[in-house]
């Protein structure tokens, strides 16, 4: 029987201090989300994101009411602890298989557009 | 165009550098940290990949123990605090190199925390650099940059990318920052590193390769004008994959940083690079929101535990470090401390420890891998361990010296014949038919040619003046074809001369 | 193809009964395929619950079954030979796998998931993937890139989601089974709307290996089947511990079907039953309330103890799970890039055709807009300066929610609410107001959020003649627990109604 592993199962806080008010989202908001998420947003989905994260937000924000100080937090719903698998090989993928749902290959290596930018 | 740079000495003068050094080491673990790959070098682009290593929909990562051992086994030579629980988190952002467009990484829980490692410098200062944690995460693939100029990503029309290197096992040390270092940082910085491939390697984790890649360090460095002042701004120099590189990063930043603060200028928080071609750092990306990595626990892989029985067995297992191996085998060698460089430098160390094992004694092992051995290395261009010749044959060549079967002449000879590719020390001496004459007969009647062909050296002998003795001898060894022993021939020289 | 009737007959039988006829030799498995498959040709213009139908890999696997000898037939699970379908959520080597994106059109997997090996170790075939909501976000199928799955009962209506693809296709008698995922209700809720049964296990107690990731920690495949004891045999097939698998229950699959095949005894004297106080009333509409107010009724006429018991923390877990939820979907959905399968979109002339500029076009192009809209929330709930806020909040209330079943599992053994709030409701009727859409989950998220299992089964039809279901929840790692009342009340209940809720579904692709 494993034993139980600790319950304060999140990252600690990243840099800026707790936000208890409600978050708004504005325009730049959604645009540095979308940059962040890779999503090329159009100006049309940006207006109605905004509309609807807020109303979101307003909804879900009420965690905040119980979420003392005194209550761990729990990432992971069962308590088990890791399984650690043994050194050991298996067969793996044909370069075939690995490449077989590429949109572009060459040299059996998959293509990606060039990754620095530069004015066009 | 060139950045402006303070002489070294007086930056040195006018600044406190306070530096820190993340090391990443990849593991030389069978397969990958999260799934079951085999890891080779240098294999067929894109054959080393599972669905969890390609980052398919549906794949999931299982952590690999052996490279669970390995960690700890670090940590123990680090005299880190090995945590009962650590816990793997997800660093997301995007680069085409990443399946999965995030790495597994460990944030807030790494395995190893808080240790240190003593440092010897060349003139036996121990500079003690602490270790703020030394983490398990898994590394990137790789893209070969096509269409620019040398391989270079800039200009390059598009990037090649091969996935086999992703999901390889790394372990991140970070040093907390390193204060107290003065003009010696990049002596440190540089000895530091070498310490950390040592250890590995002893630990036998790491192939410890800096020039595969094996290892690489990013380089933090901020200046302040007094040890009381509080940190400066820093730059990180990323991946910096050589010692030299290293020592001359940190001197580099050191120059360039005084020279700005001296100007009354500021530091930029940025990532540089180092260029090996130009020795100078290159300016990349100003750090931004785009470093926002959300952070968050990998919700696919569960709490690592690590039990105290664990720890104790690895702890068992655990090698003599590279530092107490040193002082110790300097002790039992009888080594001054410039003997022992000498052997480091050489990277000669592990050689002739096993030719001792193998029975020869210190001073011969040295003699014979430091002189005609190392010669033989330098001239060919290659290390001592590429030479084809053993330690086992260098004792054998000592012990044949010790029985008296060979003379110092003809153990240059015999090595010569194993470089050569003609076999063991056995097998060249029979091949060759060395050996001491030990046939008095013979050498007095070769003593008796010489005196005829030189009478005059004769007539300077037995008068007393042993100067010439050398032409007899030489005469003799010649007769011989150098199978004659030096001392006996010269103990029949005086016997003759006296009667 | 008009459908014979004797066909018709083959396909409304239980898959428990279907499995029987194998044995018996009065069918065989090619036999079974080839009913379903004509059923399938007959009904997907109506129902559109397949995305894909791969009839000829049905046939070779029933033929390989067909072919084995009755000793090795005899060692394989008791519904080997009977097919399946599969929500295209979940990965099947050789079939396309789309997740009902745009951005995995046309990924043939390499691999199988650990549930598909399963099925496949049992000679269970493989019919088909059916439809859901995109990367299984959404309540009614409608988010799908594809196509829009109808409701057998009403095909003006949708069948909930984002399992409506295999609660049609088991509701329309398309396949006797299907597996779906469950995240915050994707197989209970299109379980209550078509009048089917869904099982959400334990978290942990059937591999993830292969299901497509929507939120890890919260995703769980299930079976989807008409009677409770064709979910129990389905589930102790494709249970158990899988070392690829790091969230998986060492322990094996649960005693379910003995305890379904005890239930329908009808006894359940000793057993306490608790009403979640919180899961019920305000926005619960009265038919739905109606039904489930007679299913307790059966229940307690069956020895059954019944009490209410509070569950205070209920009402934040709606609020919890829009954070957790779409911050695992953030990240796990960031390698749909372009470079390694499925879509690739490069920038508009004018923009520098980068490999970010490609990604995020990719990424613009193939995600639709409910996955965009929890793919930026969870961004969001992840960044800097926000986390504390809301990650460490939601992942506190999952504890106060853990902690509320747990009080509620010391008083009573089994608890019970209506699964959905609401019948199934028409095409287009939510799309534009996403928190109504969210609140159709409002009574199956606690139990993705503390573990537990959880199921629905038909509680009747509503006034509005749409089944209603009835959700059980048992404690972590006891789903034989659920099995005994709802399969007790299954029978219950079919014998008040004098026969299977299925009696009142017009099939006119059944040619009736």
């Amino acid at each position: 029987m494993p034993v139980s592993p600790p319950v304060q199962a999140t990252c600690v806080s990243h840099t800026a201090p707790i936000v208890k008010a409600m978050p708004t989202f504005s325009r730049e908001e959604i645009v540095h989300l979308g940059d962040l998420a890779r999503i090329a947003l159009t100006d049309e989905e940006i207006t109605r994101l905004q509309g609807e994260l807020n109303v979101i937000a307003d909804s879900i924000n009420k965690v905040q009411e119980v979420a003392s100080d005194d209550v761990p937090p729990t990432a992971n719903p069962v308590p088990l602890e890791a399984y650690m698998r043994p050194d050991v090989a298996a067969t793996p993928l044909t370069q075939a298989e690995a490449l077989s749902g590429a949109p572009k290959t060459e040299a059996g290596m998959f293509v990606a557009p060039r990754i620095l930018g530069s004015e066009e | 165009m060139a950045e402006k740079l303070m002489k070294y000495a007086e930056a040195c003068k006018q600044f406190d550098p306070v530096f820190g050094l993340e090391t990443h080491v990849e593991l030389c673990t069978n397969t990958k940290l999260f799934c079951p790959a085999h890891i080779e070098f240098g294999g067929e682009p894109n054959t080393q990949l599972t669905p969890v290593s390609l980052g398919l929909p549906g794949s999931l990562p299982v952590v690999n123990k052996t490279a669970v051992d390995y960690a700890i086994k670090l940590g123990l030579a680090l005299h880190c605090e090995i945590n009962e629980w650590s816990q793997f988190a997800r660093k997301n952002y995007f680069y085409p190199d990443m399946p999965r467009d995030y790495q597994i990484s460990q944030y807030d829980k790494p395995t190893n925390g808080n240790g240190y490692l003593d440092v010897e410098l060349d003139d036996g200062t121990v500079f003690r650099v602490p270790i703020e944690r030394a983490h398990i995460e898994d590394d990137a693939g790789k893209n070969t940059h096509v269409g620019g100029a040398d391989g270079r990503i800039e200009g390059a029309d598009h990037s090649l990318v091969d996935y086999n290197r992703a999901g390889v096992p790394l372990i991140e040390i970070v040093t907390k920052p390193i204060e107290g270092a003065g003009d010696r940082a990049p002596e440190i910085a540089g000895a530091y590193m070498r310490a950390i491939r040592d250890i590995v390697r002893a630990l036998g984790i790491s192939h410890a390769r800096m020039e595969q890649g094996n290892m690489r360090a990013d380089v933090n460095l901020s200046l302040r004008r007094s040890p009381n002042d509080p940190y400066g701004t820093r730059s990180e120099t990323k991946n910096v994959n050589s010692f030299r590189g290293i020592e001359k990063t940190l001197q580099y930043e050191i120059r360039r940083q005084a020279a700005i603060l001296a100007d009354g200028g500021e530091i930029l928080q940025e990532t540089r690079h180092w260029d090996e071609s130009t020795q100078t750092t290159a300016g990349g990306r100003v750090k931004s929101d785009a470093d926002d990595y959300r952070y968050f626990p990998d919700p696919d892989l569960v709490m690592l535990h690590i039990t105290k029985e664990h720890i104790a067995e690895i702890e068992a297992q655990m090698p003599e470090m590279p530092r107490e191996r040193r002082n110790r085998l300097k002790a039992e060698w009888n080594l001054t401390d410039l003997q022992m460089r000498d052997i480091l430098n050489a990277d000669a160390l592990d050689l002739i420890e096993e030719t001792v094992k193998a029975g020869a004694t210190a001073a011969g092992a040295r003699k014979w891998w430091l002189g005609e051995l190392s010669r033989e290395a330098n001239a060919k261009g290659v290390s001592l361990e590429e030479l084809p010749v053993t330690p086992a044959d260098v004792a054998q060549v000592e012990k044949l010296i010790a029985d008296g079967k060979l003379n110092d002449k003809l153990a240059k000879q015999t090595i010569a014949g194993v470089l050569a590719g003609e076999g063991t020390p056995d097998e060249v001496v029979a091949k060759h038919n060395y050996k001491i004459v030990e046939d008095t007969g013979a050498i007095d009647a070769a003593v008796e040619a010489a005196f005829e062909a030189n009478p005059d050296v004769v007539e300077k002998l037995k008068g007393g003046n042993m100067k010439p003795m050398g032409v007899i001898i030489g005469a003799v060894m010649k007769a011989t074809r150098g199978q004659a022993d030096a001392k006996a021939v010269t103990k029949i020289v005086m016997a003759k001369i006296k009667s | 193809m008009s459908i014979s009737t004797e066909t018709a007959a083959l396909v409304k039988l239980s898959a428990a009964e279907q499995a029987a006829k194998i044995k018996a030799g009065e069918v065989t498995s090619r036999e079974l395929v080839e009913a379903h498959l004509a059923v399938i040709e007959a009904a997907e213009p109506s129902i559109k619950a397949f995305l894909k139908v791969s009839g000829d890999v049905a046939l070779e696997q029933a033929d390989a079954f067909d072919a084995k000898s009755a000793e090795d037939k005899a060692k394989l699970p008791e519904l080997a030979g009977v097919p399946i379908a599969i929500k295209d959520m979940i990965v099947t080597k050789g079939i396309e796998t789309t997740a009902a994106s745009k951005i995995l059109e046309g990924w043939v997997p390499p691999y199988d998931a650990t549930v598909i090996e399963k099925l496949k170790a049992a000679g269970m075939p493989i019919l088909g993937k059916t439809n859901l909501d995109e990367f299984a976000q959404g309540s009614s199928t409608e988010h799908s890139a594809y196509q829009t799955t109808h409701n057998p009962w009403d095909t003006e209506r949708v069948p909930g989601g984002s399992g409506g693809g295999s609660a049609s296709a088991v509701a329309a008698f398309e396949a006797p089974l299907a597996l779906g995922t469950d995240t915050g209700g994707s197989i209970r809720q299109p379980g209550s709307l078509t009048g089917t049964v869904g099982v959400k296990p334990t978290y942990g107690g059937v591999s993830r290996f292969g299901a497509i990731a929507m939120a890890s920690s919260l995703d769980q495949i299930g079976p989807v089947s008409r009677t409770v004891l064709d979910s129990a045999l389905l589930q102790e097939i494709i249970g158990g511990h899988d070392e690829r698998d790091s969230t998986s229950i060492p322990e094996g699959p649960r005693p379910m079907v003995a305890a379904a095949r005890e239930g329908a005894k009808r006894d359940l004297k000793g057993l306490k039953v608790g009403l979640v106080k919180e899961l019920g009333g305000e926005g619960f509409q009265p038919g739905v309330e109606a039904r489930f107010n007679e299913a307790v009724a059966q229940l307690k006429d069956m020895g059954a103890e019944v009490t209410e018991v509070s569950c205070p923390h209920f009402p934040y877990a709606l609020g919890a799970y829009y954070i957790i939820m779409p911050s695992e979907v953030s990240s796990n959905l960031a390698r749909y890039d372009g470079m390694r399968y499925g879509l690739r979109v490069m920038p508009p002339a004018g923009v520098p055709q980068t490999a970010a500029n490609m990604m995020a076009y990719t990424r613009e192009a193939g995600f639709g807009d409910e996955v965009k809209r929890r793919i930026i929330l969870g961004t969001y709930a992840l960044s800097a300066g926000y986390y504390d806020a809301w990650y460490g909040s939601a992942q506190k209330v999952r504890t106060l929610i853990i902690n509320d079943f747990k009080a509620a599992f010391d008083k009573v053994d089994v608890l019970v609410s209506p699964t959905s709030p609401s019948t199934a409701f028409k095409f287009g009727e939510k799309m534009d107001d996403p928190l109504a859409m969210y609140m159709n989950d409002i009574a199956t998220i606690p139990a993705n959020l503390a573990g537990v299992p959880a199921m629905s089964i038909p509680a009747g039809l509503s006034d509005d003649g749409l089944p209603v279901g009835i959700q059980f929840i048992a404690p972590q790692q006891r789903d034989e627990v659920m099995y005994k009342p709802a399969a007790a009340l299954e029978a219950a209940l079919e014998e008040s109604w004098g026969g299977p809720i299925w009696n009142d579904l017009k099939t006119p692709w059944l040619g009736e």
